[in-house]
């Protein structure tokens, strides 16, 4: 199909880059400096982790206020590329080394989710559901 | 193949570490990445299930041309009621676990979402055993 030249140009704005979403939200990043060029499609705002298993998606960002190596693990099973942590929440060594060994992205903002959600959606990232 | 993990009770800070080493496994044996994802996912949930209710488990994973056949036999104080446990939102896991992103209630159905076959065989203060199955021409 071709795509007309504003449904071409929407298409390209629905997806961010991790290095557009590291100053959208004014962050940190904590881990996967080589990936700044990687593509998102997707965010997902969740504490819990239960939900999180629920995803199926690639290419997704995970925007979460829980910090432990638990969340990591989800992410490394749920194939998510991007960790967003809100409102300062600190990243351990721990769980910096299990996101190093499965090249996954850490960020940390001192942004809420609901702020940090609503930064990405305008930003071009779409929801799951 | 087969390859056997150890799972300790309580241990939240190394709970994952089995499948992580089974996803690594399968991904080596070049299995398509969604069905890696969906039994990684499903024995994911299992295993944090031993750390989250039981004393201690062992998971044996056997994978074979045709499927990836994954046991899960925990000590622990086993589920008085399958068939409740299975319903969306019963939970009977401690603060700890909610604390850790866990303990909604999702889990096995999550688990029944992503594998071809589900077992679980419980005996009330002795442990569970559950079985995952999933088949490598079925994606």
């Amino acid at each position: 199909m071709l795509l007309t030249g504003w449904q071409w140009t929407a298409k390209q704005l629905l997806k961010m880059k991790v290095s557009e979403i590291v100053s959208a939200v004014e962050g940190t990043l904590v881990s996967g400096q080589h990936l700044l060029s990687q593509e998102i499609h997707y965010g997902f705002s969740s504490d819990l982790m239960s939900d999180v298993l629920t995803t199926s998606s690639d290419h997704l960002a995970l925007i979460t206020g829980l910090a432990n190596s638990q969340v990591i693990r989800t992410a490394e099973m749920s194939d998510i590329a991007v960790i967003i942590f809100v409102r300062d929440k600190k990243v351990s060594n721990e769980m910096v080394t299990l996101a190093r060994e499965n090249d996954m992205v850490l960020i940390e903002t001192a942004f809420s989710m609901f702020k940090t959600s609503g930064i990405l959606y305008g930003g071009g990232l779409k929801p799951l559901f | 193949m087969k390859f056997e993990f150890t799972v300790e009770g309580g241990d939240f800070s190394n709970a994952g570490t089995a499948s992580s080493k089974i996803k690594r496994i399968l991904k080596q044996l070049n299995v398509d990445g969604k069905l890696i994802k969906k039994t990684v996912v499903a024995l994911y949930e299992a295993e944090v299930n031993i750390v989250a209710h039981a004393y201690r488990g062992t998971i044996t994973a056997d994978i074979n041309s045709q499927r990836i056949d994954i046991l899960l036999q925990d000590e622990g104080p086993g589920i008085e009621s399958i068939e409740q446990a299975m319903e969306v939102g019963y939970s009977t896991a401690s603060d700890k676990v909610r604390e850790m992103g866990f303990g909604a209630g999702m889990g096995l159905s999550n688990m029944k979402k992503n594998t071809d076959v589900l077992d679980l065989d419980s005996k009330v203060g002795r442990g569970t055993k559950v079985h995952i199955v999933n088949y490598l021409n079925n994606t």
